[in-house]
């Protein structure tokens, strides 16, 4: 196991610290202490992003943009300082490449509405992978059905990898665009999305990269990565929910017609005639969800004064441990083991529901997820209807998954047959 | 005589009430009421004899004997089976007309959708309809079958 980016050898994290900055984290939850191992689904927020929700509708809430006074100025520059932390966060070539939505999802969905539906036509394919959850499936589904184009999936291999001669494969002139996760939210796989994309470019094909799971802990860099569109949200980043941002090159971003009309997004309004404001503004229409914008910089500034290597070492070596202790478990069988994988382990038993897995470990506290988490296909090509996942963040302690082992032992025991 | 629909209630509430709402031992005491229920058929697993809307697979089979509900049920998960398996209790042997009426009020005083969380309680009411509806049908059919006695 390794991530994509650089492990710097030692932890250099204060653990104890950390989970000293997220209130959540200390409760008792059916009369324990909270184990909280969902990460993958939403991650928990530290008190400087709570302050900022609340320091900003305490001091600054007006609306942006379009006010002169005082209020809307300052709430208009807290508003503009995310757009370019997510800029220098990313490193996308300007500030006016990243333009604010409501999250992965709604990320996606734009991008199949505005490039998808100016760009394909009858014939034409879109190529998503074998491990996408379903906002990436669904929106190029419907995109497809409406332009009379076809979807092609790239198959997954029994490690839960993306297998890469077939991809080769099933690239032609008629791909228009390649949708991929960089890291899946089931199986932890990081994908090899710089050679996935090098390949679409070969064949002048646009390439979307679903960061929804990496953007928290991988170092990313849209430009030497080469993508089109890259997106994420808030909330996986120690952010607020309903909040996320995409990116997308100048030249593509300019030639896509606007997604939404309204506010913002216009120049000139007459019954006659609509002229459009400039990128980003014209796919923000209405007033946007500035608090949470605001709040979304004081989790980007938390996790670069953490450092991602730090928290990637860290992350890894819980990672590791996880692996170890769950092979300990009777019956335990792992889904998802690829060479290069992050955060989650996904698991199944043959004969305990994985419902029922979950559901006596929140008896003991343990928040794990249970299901086909969104990745139907997945679970069928694995057999399967759902897996047991936890999934890890920086705040979590190996004596965590210590609990997780013994919930899971004592299940075991008890449900012996 | 046999227990009253009631009576059986009660009953599973004094049971319940000895596990002082622990969540852990109410879920392995829920498993070990499921496998106490005698095994069904493979056979009747099939597809109309699943109970529509759990997330787990659900097999209810009802029938009549001697003026008598019947239930016999199974379910690939260990908790949903035990859950079941208390309905099967509450309902075995009793008169459709009695099923259709029943106030089923011990859900309530076990504390159950506080440890069974929403998604499983919406499988339970989903299990609760399809017996009162499989009642109904049998006390129509008795009432159609007294009301025309050949």
């Amino acid at each position: 196991m390794s991530t994509e980016n650089t492990v710097v050898s030692t932890t250099q994290l204060d653990i104890d610290q950390i989970r000293s900055d997220f209130p959540i984290l200390h409760q008792e939850v059916n009369g324990r202490p909270l184990v909280y191992l969902d990460n993958a689904a939403t991650t928990q927020k530290p008190q400087v992003v709570i302050d900022a929700l609340t320091h900003y509708y305490q001091q600054d809430n007006a609306n942006i943009h379009r006010g002169v006074h005082t209020l809307a100025e300052r709430a208009t520059a807290v508003f503009e300082e995310t757009r370019q932390a997510i800029h220098q966060f990313i490193n996308s070539n300007e500030p006016e490449e990243i333009v604010f939505t409501k999250g992965t999802t709604d990320g996606i969905n734009l991008v199949a509405a505005t490039f998808g539906r100016t760009n394909l036509k009858e014939g034409d394919e879109i190529i998503i992978s074998g491990m996408e959850h379903h906002s990436n499936i669904v929106p190029w589904q419907m995109l497809c059905e409406e332009k009379g184009a076809k979807l092609k999936v790239i198959p997954v291999n029994e490690r839960g990898e993306v297998e890469l001669e077939e991809y080769k494969k099933l690239l032609s002139a008629r791909t228009k665009l390649v949708s991929v996760v960089y890291v899946s939210n089931s199986l932890g796989t990081i994908n090899p999305v710089k050679e996935i994309i090098d390949l679409a470019h070969a064949q002048g094909a646009a390439v979307l990269i679903d960061g929804a799971q990496s953007t928290a802990y991988l170092d990313i860099d849209v430009q030497a990565l080469n993508c089109d569109f890259y997106i994420f949200s808030g909330h996986k980043v120690f952010g607020p929910t309903g909040v996320g941002a995409l990116y997308g090159k100048r030249r593509l971003l300019e030639k896509m017609p606007p997604y939404q009309g309204g506010g913002e997004m216009i120049r000139s309004v007459s019954f006659e005639k609509t002229t459009y404001n400039d990128i980003p503004y014209k796919f923000e229409a209405g007033t946007p969800n500035i608090a949470d914008v605001v709040a979304l910089k004081a989790a980007i500034d938390y996790i670069n004064q953490l450092g991602k290597p730090a928290m990637r070492a860290y992350e890894e070596e819980l990672l590791a441990y996880a692996h170890q202790r769950l092979s300990e478990v009777s019956g335990l069988r792992m889904i998802g083991t690829a060479e290069k994988k992050m955060n989650v382990v996904s698991f199944v038993f043959d004969d305990i529901f994985h419902f029922d897995v979950g559901q006596m470990l929140d008896a003991r506290g343990i928040a794990v997820r249970t299901g086909h988490h969104c990745t139907e296909p997945l679970m069928a090509h694995f057999g399967l209807e759902g897996t047991v996942r936890a999934s890890f963040a920086m705040y979590n302690k190996k004596e965590e998954i210590d609990q997780l082992v013994e919930g899971l032992q004592r299940i075991v025991k008890m449900m012996g047959k | 005589m046999a227990q009253s629909i009631d009576e059986i209630q009660n009953e599973i509430i004094e049971e319940f009430a000895l596990l002082d709402g622990d969540p852990e031992m109410t879920n392995f005491y829920i498993i070990e009421l499921g496998q106490k229920l005698p095994p069904l058929e493979e056979a009747k697993k099939s597809e109309e004899n699943i109970v529509k809307g759990c997330q787990s697979k659900v097999w209810l089979v009802p029938s009549l004997e001697e003026s008598k509900m019947n239930f016999e049920a199974d379910s690939n998960s260990a908790i949903t089976k035990g859950l079941v398996s208390l309905l099967v209790r509450v309902f075995q042997d009793q008169a459709p007309n009695d099923i259709v009426d029943a106030d089923l009020f011990f859900i309530d005083k076990i504390g159950m959708n506080r440890f069974i969380g929403t998604q499983r309680s919406n499988g339970f009411a989903a299990m609760i309809k399809q017996i009162k509806l499989a009642a109904l049908v049998n006390k129509e059919r008795q009432a159609i079958a007294k009301s025309d006695p050949k």
